[in-house]
């Protein structure tokens, strides 16, 4: 049971980590929380992909010499790329969320659907009358 | 079976856990930013016990730090406080539990955690650490691999770093106006004097 339980455990917990991300994105409606939603959810990502890169008794890739057990480099490799490539789209994200401050006066995703529903009413009165 | 790596390890997740869920209860946004610094900081702890120090190191700089900053810098601009209290989703849940329920289910399928059999680490990877040292020249696998074997990645992913740059800039890089004299900040900002409508001044001369 315990070796059963060991076998799997930082899969499941990463998964929750990655669900209360993913529950951060869906349920709260400020637009700065939805991007440190993303980012908890991103982060999980990279942790279940090192984790599949783990070797037991084996040590970080760096070669000194001796004959050693290595983790997997190659999962390494393209979390540290999508590590930078995570920041550069969590910059973007965030430009949009000034914009969207500058336009509307809000980052709460309601009230930028009540202006919007505002700015439209008020369009199709200027049209009528 | 249980050494000192697991109880660490264990540690270390349930300490990301409790600081997600505070993250997701907390509504000061200040607050938020620095426990997303700290969550950060953890997973580039968990990352150094999982063996993989070099993504730990750009963790810890780009997850901790730059992110934060530009948090820090957004929150500047735009403001402090979350204005809807924390109330519970029911299609959020449903979504977590199904794609939560989902991946557990599949979990058993997955090779053992530290499995030195497992399939990732077959293929190609061998060779890579036998030749690194040879064919390369550089101690370090991670390097070898991230700027030699695989370096057509590294090549896209700055490609990807410039089109996100150039959408910060489109984005805020400069102010326009509208036909009638609106700078496009009058929306956040409309009593400062800069901001009131030119078009005004010519209807009353």
């Amino acid at each position: 049971m315990l070796a059963a339980i060991l076998d799997h455990y930082n899969y499941w917990l990463i998964i929750f980590l990655m669900m209360i991300g993913l529950y951060i994105v869906v349920s709260r409606g400020n637009l700065i929380k939805k991007i440190v939603g993303l980012n908890i959810f991103q982060t999980s990502v990279f942790l279940l992909y090192i984790t599949i890169g783990k070797v037991n008794y084996g040590t970080a890739p760096i070669l000194t010499g001796q004959p050693e057990t290595f983790s997997n480099p190659l999962p390494h490799v393209l979390i540290l790329t999508a590590i930078v490539v995570g920041i550069a789209t969590t910059a973007l994200g965030l430009a949009l969320v000034v914009r969207i401050r500058e336009s509307y006066g809000t980052i709460e995703d309601e009230e930028i659907a009540v202006s919007e529903q505002f700015q439209a009413e008020s369009e199709v009165n200027q049209i009528s009358s | 079976m249980l050494d000192m790596v697991t109880i660490v390890d264990v540690v270390l997740l349930a300490l990301l856990s409790t600081t997600a869920v505070a993250i997701l209860l907390m509504r000061h946004l200040f607050a938020v930013v620095a426990l997303t610094g700290a969550f950060s900081l953890l997973s580039a702890g968990l990352l150094v016990t999982l063996d993989a120090v070099d993504v730990a190191f750009t963790e810890a700089a780009v997850g901790a730090g730059i992110s934060t900053v530009l948090m820090l810098g957004t929150l500047a601009l735009t403001r402090r406080r979350e204005s809807r209290p924390p109330r519970l989703s029911p299609i959020g849940l449903l979504v977590i539990t199904i794609t939560g329920g989902a991946l557990i289910y599949a979990t058993p399928d997955m090779p053992k955690f530290g499995d030195p059999n497992a399939p990732s680490h077959q293929h190609i990877i061998p060779s890579y650490i036998k030749g690194s040292q040879d064919e390369i020249g550089i101690p370090n696998i991670v390097t070898s691999i991230l700027a030699s074997y695989r370096s057509f990645d590294t090549l896209g992913e700055v490609a990807v770093i410039f089109t996100a740059g150039m959408g910060v800039i489109i984005l805020l890089g400069r102010r326009r106006e509208d036909e009638h004299g609106y700078s496009e900040d009058v929306a956040a900002y409309p009593l400062k004097e800069q901001n009131k409508p030119k078009i005004n001044d010519e209807t009353t001369t």
